[in-house]
């Protein structure tokens, strides 16, 4: 199990079992942790997890409109004016996000000048590197070499931030072109909106079994990580970890000598305790709209 | 004066002969009146006060009872109705349950089955009579809402008269009270009822927009201009008319949520394939779901006046779709009834647009998920094997 479960509060440092540890030979009282996300980082995605899983939940039932759990959940919250409704308020939600993150962008890029958000070991622009480090992946899953080294994100990481990203503005365009149809129809033809309501929801399903499915496991359900990696919820990550997982980052930072301006205190057990709810909770009602999509589909 | 004479005189001639027929009657109730006259044949006591309340009463007993001269009687046979009631008869023996009667079969319906005994029997116009509008359906329930009775006969509706019951006829008649509502007879008609797949029946498929008709006039004339009546009427077989659509003994307020939801699926059950691409699109998804705010069948296309889209007075006539998109939507333009309401995704020549895009998504999820399905499953794996190689937590 990973660190995420290890609770490393100086109480809970355990000398002779550390010792046995291969690669920790010296007992250590005070584990350092690092700031991988900042708070606005953590807001964003807390605000993009429960907005999706609204969208999710409220839309799914209209893709699968002959299931049984579909008719009875729209009828439970309130009849289609009510599924209309938390649909559409989650989307302006998740709309917001969106707005938001490009503006952060903005301001990186031309307030703050920052050049390494578009190259480097910090970047979520896919570089070369990511071709390699996936081939290296691969040849690691068949027991044909090492595991790769990464950079502060890893390819997979890369790949669900810029199918969000493209994923909120198709499906973020179509919804708006449906939702306020009249008006679009001054200038788009007609049969565009046929076109909307079909990537609107074929995109859909798969950010919601992509999101559900895939990014559960890289994130949380690998056996590295099971049940849930916290560092979205608490923000930090114990040297370890960083120093093992992020190996390309934490060398860069050494090397640059900024790795103390990361540093900070192991999370107050209260915020880990919230995390484990939360994340707890999003996961299971993931999954289990994963499971009642996929069956559904497949008796379809 | 002369002519108040003759009517006095007809008056008299009556009352006395009434007299004789009552005094007449007194003589036989003063046996068959005794309700223990015979205790192994119950039929031979007749209650006096109904048998006088009855249609019948005035007509005393030998009216009926021919063969009856005096006292004491032996022989008595059983008097036949079509003596009195030659038309009646004439028709029954031609019906479905006369010509069952004849065949011997004893559980098919005779002139008591649904008019009761002859010495109770009542006007039809009388509430108390079992053939009164209000009563006939529960008097036809009693035979018609057994369904080991239909089986045993072969009767393919087993349960008409609960159908009935729940129907807006029914309601009309056992909540309203509704005398002008239709009962059996209205539609199956009375002494003369006869199978559906007799060209005669009043209910055959040749008869049924007729036979509702002679209620529905206004909604018969505007069926028989539709698309669907001029094809009835054309003698295409399968043509709808009012019960395929509406059901036979089942039929709904066209305003209850469950009728809306219903008649969706019952124009698909002929237009398969419109039904097939109206679930593809927003408005049929909603109403799949469960809801009827959104366009259904007959929003766009009529109901009774249906006609087909090259006809310039359809609803959904190329000059008309504007109009019938602003029913609902009242912003709706030109290019907004561009939108096709039966697209299909799988019809590269009526939406080469849907065709393309759906071809792209289709590459695109199962691209996605072959790669990443793949990737999962390598790596489930040899993070699984990492952890045993270690017997521990894998070196992440």
């Amino acid at each position: 199990m990973s660190e995420a479960r290890d609770p490393a509060a100086p109480t809970d440092a355990q000398p002779l079992e550390r010792t046995q540890a291969p690669d920790e030979p010296a007992p250590r009282t005070i584990e350092k942790y690092y700031y991988r996300f900042r708070v606005f980082h953590r807001i964003t995605h807390g605000c993009v997890m429960i907005s999706f899983l609204g969208l999710a939940a409220t839309g799914m039932p209209l893709r699968f409109n002959q299931a049984v759990w579909a008719n009875r959940f729209s009828q439970t919250i309130g009849g289609f004016g009510a599924i209309r409704f938390f649909h559409l308020v989650f989307a302006v939600v998740l709309t917001m996000c969106f707005l938001l993150h490009l503006g952060y962008i903005f301001h990186l890029v031309f307030i703050k000048k920052e050049r390494g958000i578009f190259s480097g070991p910090s970047t979520l622009v896919p570089q070369w590197n990511d071709a390699r480090d996936l081939y290296q992946h691969f040849k690691w899953f068949l027991g044909l070499g090492p595991k790769p080294l990464f950079a502060r994100f890893t390819y997979w990481e890369k790949f669900d931030y810029w199918a969000v990203f493209w994923g909120m503005a198709i499906i973020g365009t179509s919804g708006y072109v449906m939702w306020l149809s009249t008006f679009f129809a001054k200038f788009l033809p007609g049969w565009l909106f046929n076109v909307a309501l079909l990537i609107h929801a074929d995109e859909a399903l798969l950010a919601v079994w992509f999101v559900f499915a895939i990014h559960f496991f890289n994130s949380h359900l690998r056996p590295e990580e099971f049940p849930m990696d916290l560092v979205i919820l608490t923000g930090r990550v114990n040297e370890r970890k960083f120093r093992t997982t992020r190996a390309v980052e934490y060398s860069h930072l050494v090397e640059q000598g900024k790795l103390s301006a990361f540093e900070t205190t192991s999370p107050e057990p209260w915020l880990k305790l919230f995390g484990r709810i939360v994340g707890f909770t999003v996961i299971s009602l993931g999954l289990f709209l994963f499971g009642l999509t996929l069956w559904s589909f497949l008796n379809e | 004066m002369r002519r108040l004479s003759r009517i006095h005189l007809f008056l008299s001639i009556f009352a006395i002969s009434v007299a004789g027929v009552v005094a007449h009657a007194q003589e036989c109730l003063d046996c068959h009146g005794n309700e223990d006259l015979d205790p192994l044949r119950p039929r031979l006591s007749i209650r006096a006060d109904a048998f006088n309340q009855s249609v019948h009463g005035p007509l005393g007993c030998q009216t009926c009872h021919t063969d009856v001269r005096g006292f004491p009687h032996q022989d008595v046979h059983l008097p036949q109705c079509g003596n009195c009631h030659k038309n009646q008869e004439q028709n029954f023996e031609d019906s479905v349950h006369g010509k069952a009667v004849a065949r011997g079969d004893n559980e098919a319906a005779s002139c008591q089955s649904c008019h009761g005994s002859a010495h109770m029997v009542k006007a039809v116009r009388d509430v108390t009579s079992s053939v009164y509008p209000l009563n006939l359906p529960r008097t036809c329930g009693t035979c018609h809402g057994n369904a080991d009775l239909a089986q045993r006969h072969g009767i393919s509706v087993s349960n008409p008269y609960q159908l009935y019951m729940d129907s807006i006829h029914g309601r009309a008649i056992s909540h309203s009270g509704l005398l002008v509502a239709a009962n059996c007879s209205s539609c199956h008609g009375t002494h003369d009822i006869r199978t559906t797949s007799d060209r005669e029946s009043k209910v055959s498929r040749e008869k049924i927009p007729g036979t509702c008709g002679a209620c529905h006039a206004g909604v018969a004339s505007i069926y028989q201009t539709s698309t669907h009546g001029q094809k009835f009427q054309a003698g295409d077989s399968r043509a709808p008319v009012c019960i395929d659509c509406h059901t036979a003994h089942q039929i709904s307020r066209v305003d209850t949520e469950a009728w809306k939801l219903e008649i969706v699926k019952e124009c698909g059950s002929c237009h398969k394939q419109s039904l097939r691409t109206y679930r593809d699109t927003f408005h049929g998804q909603v109403t799949s779901l469960g809801f009827t705010v959104v366009a259904r069948c007959s929003d766009c296309h009529g109901s009774h006046d249906i006609l087909p889209p090259s006809d310039p007075r359809s609803s959904v006539a190329a000059g008309n779709r504007v109009k019938t998109c602003r029913k609902c939507h009242q912003q709706a333009g030109v290019s907004f009834a561009g939108f096709d309401p039966h697209a299909d995704r799988r019809d590269k020549a009526r939406n080469p647009g849907l065709y393309y895009t759906a071809l792209v998504m289709n590459v695109l999820i199962v691209s996605v998920f072959a790669f990443f399905g793949l990737h999962t499953l390598l790596w489930l794996i040899r993070s699984a094997l990492e952890r045993r190689k270690q017997g521990g937590p894998a070196g992440d």
